[in-house]
């Protein structure tokens, strides 16, 4: 459990050396209560009384790395419930499903088909990052082996087996890739810690029910194996919902260390219906999945998964920011009208998507304006007639033949002074919301004004 | 060592707000637990699904909504086949014909679409207005007065015309108001308070605390929703004890990822239909797990897709 900061201020040496940087230990030891300081930064702790905070002051859900290089994923290391507590740190990882049952060109054609969903959406990269390789029933070892040989060479990998000889044979093929071996139980679990351990691979723990998992992962921990992640498909889409917000709230909320590890939901076992599944993948999304698997991952599935992830993942405390530039939208060129407003994501979606409904050709202007809604920037300087001057003589004036700047209505005011900062433009003031845009710009058109 | 699993139970529910007449009448909220946490305690009578349709007809409708209502050709008989569709509780009229800048159509006119719907339907009814704040007080205002005895949802009352919506569904006519609010805890309650001040009982107010579809800043979504549940539940606040209902296809149908034809698409994007399910489910199921009681869809293959979803889990 969490210590207070006069529980860590009693094992400090209180010196008052200032060596941590802190005046006082006192001040050292409440900023280490906040998680502002690492205990580790006071060179004078014994080390006793390192050892006791160090178990004490530990994160309650541990961080677990899965793939290697470019492909390595970084899950779990959560500390809150709600986003709006604090922020959530490592998104959810989402990954398709083959299985050694599928013959080779439907194994071929999915293996094919997982690298064509990839995209970038406000500076993040969008694709399925993982596969999930199921151990079929009446296959051999060499099959399983052999399949996750060919996945492992497009994604990480989860290999999905109870069987002892399969996972052995799997983990000699791909052991270097770092995958997941999802198979441990009450049954199999000190062969299969062995297996992971000596591969040095995560191990996946599943249960039939909360409290056998809870059971299996204390044996691991006696065993000395930490490095782990828990399965917390269930027998019924329900059951799965339970274990899913009951194990990340008694590692969260209640403080018990032995359900703080990453979790895998496999959907694609909990329904074969494509769309029951894309909402399943939400749901676990927001409810606590750190590994999802699909059966799989189409544009159409990916396109409102990425963008909730991306919504849900964002720090509360940092909006989310477009990149600076000119965004042409309905087939603009460089004749097109030109409007501007600021780099928050929420502005940029609403407005370009008000730009699409209204089918004119136009060139979007974004300049940064430090990620705040148009009367927040303008109240804090950050959108004021020079800055989009300036922006619009440097990067824009180049690159755009038309001369009539849209600006947005609720910083009107800035018309009189952009006109003498921007000879040459025509500055035009926009309706308030950006639902009135569509109207406005038809109107535009249809009177000949741009 | 077992596990120890530790309750979190409140002392503190949603009100149950019950809307429309005699055995299809149906009741949002109840609920004394997180959304879908029924290992925790009662999900109330668990959420429930509205279709939407609109005095605009289907001309503008994707091919799946239209081939569902083949063959209906007024907008009774449109209402008629809503009530019907599968997995459905409620049918939603929005009055989109009223918008000023839209097809702006006279008050009247849509009064008496709304009521040829209530006519033609024994389901409850939810009416939604056309977003503008001046027509709807107005419009919103007289669709009460003449469903009266229907015990319908009036939605859309803001900030802006809560006094005129509020007075007259809530208290002149006795039907259930919606105060729609712009994804803000405290612009939710503040609403809610205003409201009640004006003498709206609080048992007949549902709120619309705003929505996204997701990717569009449905950040503030999910965190309002959060709040506004965790403050009702944990801190038994009253003025946020209402259940939720929240328009879901209005939002997602008119985002690019729906409204791209496949030839005009980001590559690979694939038919435009599907890609509209897709927003329309997810962001459903969304906002169910983040705390709406009702949402309001279209299509009749995201109304079957939530519909069992809810089936899994409560």
């Amino acid at each position: 459990m969490a210590l207070s900061g006069i529980q860590i201020f009693k094992l400090t040496p209180k010196k008052n050396c200032k060596e941590c940087g802190c005046p006082t230990c006192m001040a050292f030891s409440m900023k280490v209560a906040q998680g502002a300081k690492q205990i580790s930064e006071c060179p004078h702790m014994s080390a006793e009384a390192l050892e006791q905070l160090s178990e004490a002051t530990a994160p309650p859900m541990k961080t677990i790395k899965v793939g290697t290089g470019d492909n390595e994923h970084t899950l779990g290391g959560e500390t809150v419930l709600y986003r709006h507590e604090k922020t959530f740190v490592n998104k959810t990882v989402y990954a398709a499903n083959i299985c050694t049952c599928m013959d080779d060109a439907e194994i071929d054609a999915k293996l094919a088909q997982v690298p064509s969903v990839d995209y970038d959406r406000i500076n993040e990269r969008m694709y399925t990052e993982m596969i999930n390789v199921n151990f079929g029933k009446d296959t051999t070892p060499e099959r399983f082996a052999e399949v996750a040989k060919k996945a492992a060479a497009v994604r990480p990998i989860i290999l999905s087996v109870k069987d002892e000889a399969a996972a052995k044979a799997a983990l000699d093929a791909v052991k270097d890739t770092k995958p997941v071996l999802d198979g441990a139980d009450a049954s199999n679990y000190e062969t299969f810690s062995k297996l992971a351990t000596d591969a040095g691979v995560v191990l996946g723990v599943g249960g039939a029910s909360i409290d056998e998992l809870y059971d299996t992962v204390q044996k691991l921990e006696k065993l000395g194996n930490k490095n782990l992640i828990l399965d917390v498909t269930m027998d019924s889409i329900k059951a799965t919902f339970e274990a899913a917000v009951v194990i990340r709230r008694a590692a969260l909320a209640d403080g018990d260390r032995s359900f703080g590890y990453p979790s895998i939901v496999k959907v694609n076992k909990l329904t074969d219906d494509r769309e029951l599944q894309q909402s399943l993948v939400a749901l676990f999304t927001l409810k606590y999945g750190s590994i999802v698997v699909v059966d799989t991952m189409d544009y159409a599935m990916a396109l409102p998964l990425y963008g909730l992830r991306q919504n849900l993942f964002t720090d509360p405390q940092k909006p989310m920011k477009v990149a600076p530039g000119i965004y042409p939208i309905n087939g603009a060129d460089e004749n097109s009208v030109c409007l501007t407003t600021v780099d928050f994501a929420l502005t940029y979606f609403l407005v370009s998507g008000e730009l699409e409904r209204s089918g004119v050709p136009c060139n979007l202007i974004i300049s940064d304006a430090g990620g705040l809604s148009v009367l927040t920037s303008w109240a804090a300087g950050k959108l004021s007639a020079t800055s989009i001057s300036k922006y619009v003589q440097e990067n824009v004036e180049g690159k755009i033949k038309n001369r009539t700047l849209i600006i947005p209505g609720k910083v009107a005011v800035l018309k009189g002074d952009l006109e003498n900062k921007l000879p040459g433009w025509k500055i035009v003031v926009a309706p308030l919301e950006a639902v009135q845009l569509v109207k406005f710009l038809k109107d535009m058109k249809a009177n000949g004004e741009i | 060592m077992p596990f120890n699993r530790k309750a979190h139970k409140f002392n503190a529910s949603i009100n149950e707000v019950e809307i429309g007449t005699g055995d299809k009448a149906i009741k949002l909220g109840g609920e004394n637990t997180f959304p879908f946490y029924s290992f925790d305690g009662s999900l109330g009578s668990g959420p429930k699904i509205g279709v939407e349709i609109t005095d605009l007809g289907l001309d503008a409708e994707p091919e799946g909504v239209k081939a569902y209502y083949a063959g209906c050709n007024t907008i009774g008989e449109i209402a008629k086949k809503a009530a019907e569709m599968p997995g459905g509780d409620f049918v939603v009229l929005r009055l989109a014909g009223g918008d000023p800048n839209g097809a702006n159509k006279s008050v009247d006119d849509l009064v008496a679409v709304a009521k040829e719907v209530a006519d033609a339907i024994d389901t409850p009814l939810v009416v939604e207005g056309c977003k503008n704040v001046e027509k709807d007080a107005d419009l919103l205002a007289k669709v009460a007065g003449a469903l009266q005895g229907k015990n319908i949802l009036v939605m859309s009352a803001k900030e802006e015309n809560y006094k005129a919506i509020g007075a007259a569904a809530g208290l002149a006519y006795g039907q259930k108001v919606g105060a729609e609010s712009a994804v803000d805890i405290n612009l939710a309650k503040q609403l809610n308070v205003v409201m009640t001040q004006l003498g709206v009982p609080a048992s007949s107010i549902v709120m619309n605390t705003g929505s996204a579809a997701v990717g569009y800043g449905f950040d503030y979504t999910i965190s309002t929703f959060d709040r506004v549940r965790a403050a009702a539940l944990g801190q038994d606040d009253k003025m946020l004890q209402m259940p939720i209902i929240t328009p879901v296809a209005s939002e997602t149908w008119a985002v690019k990822e729906s409204t791209a034809a496949e030839e005009d698409a980001d590559e690979g994007w694939g038919p435009v239909e599907a890609r509209g399910i897709s927003m329309e489910v997810q962001t459903a199921t969304a906002c169910l797990v983040s705390g709406s009681d009702a949402v309001i869809l279209k299509h009749p293959e995201s109304v079957k897709t939530i519909s069992r979803l809810i089936r899994e889990l409560v």
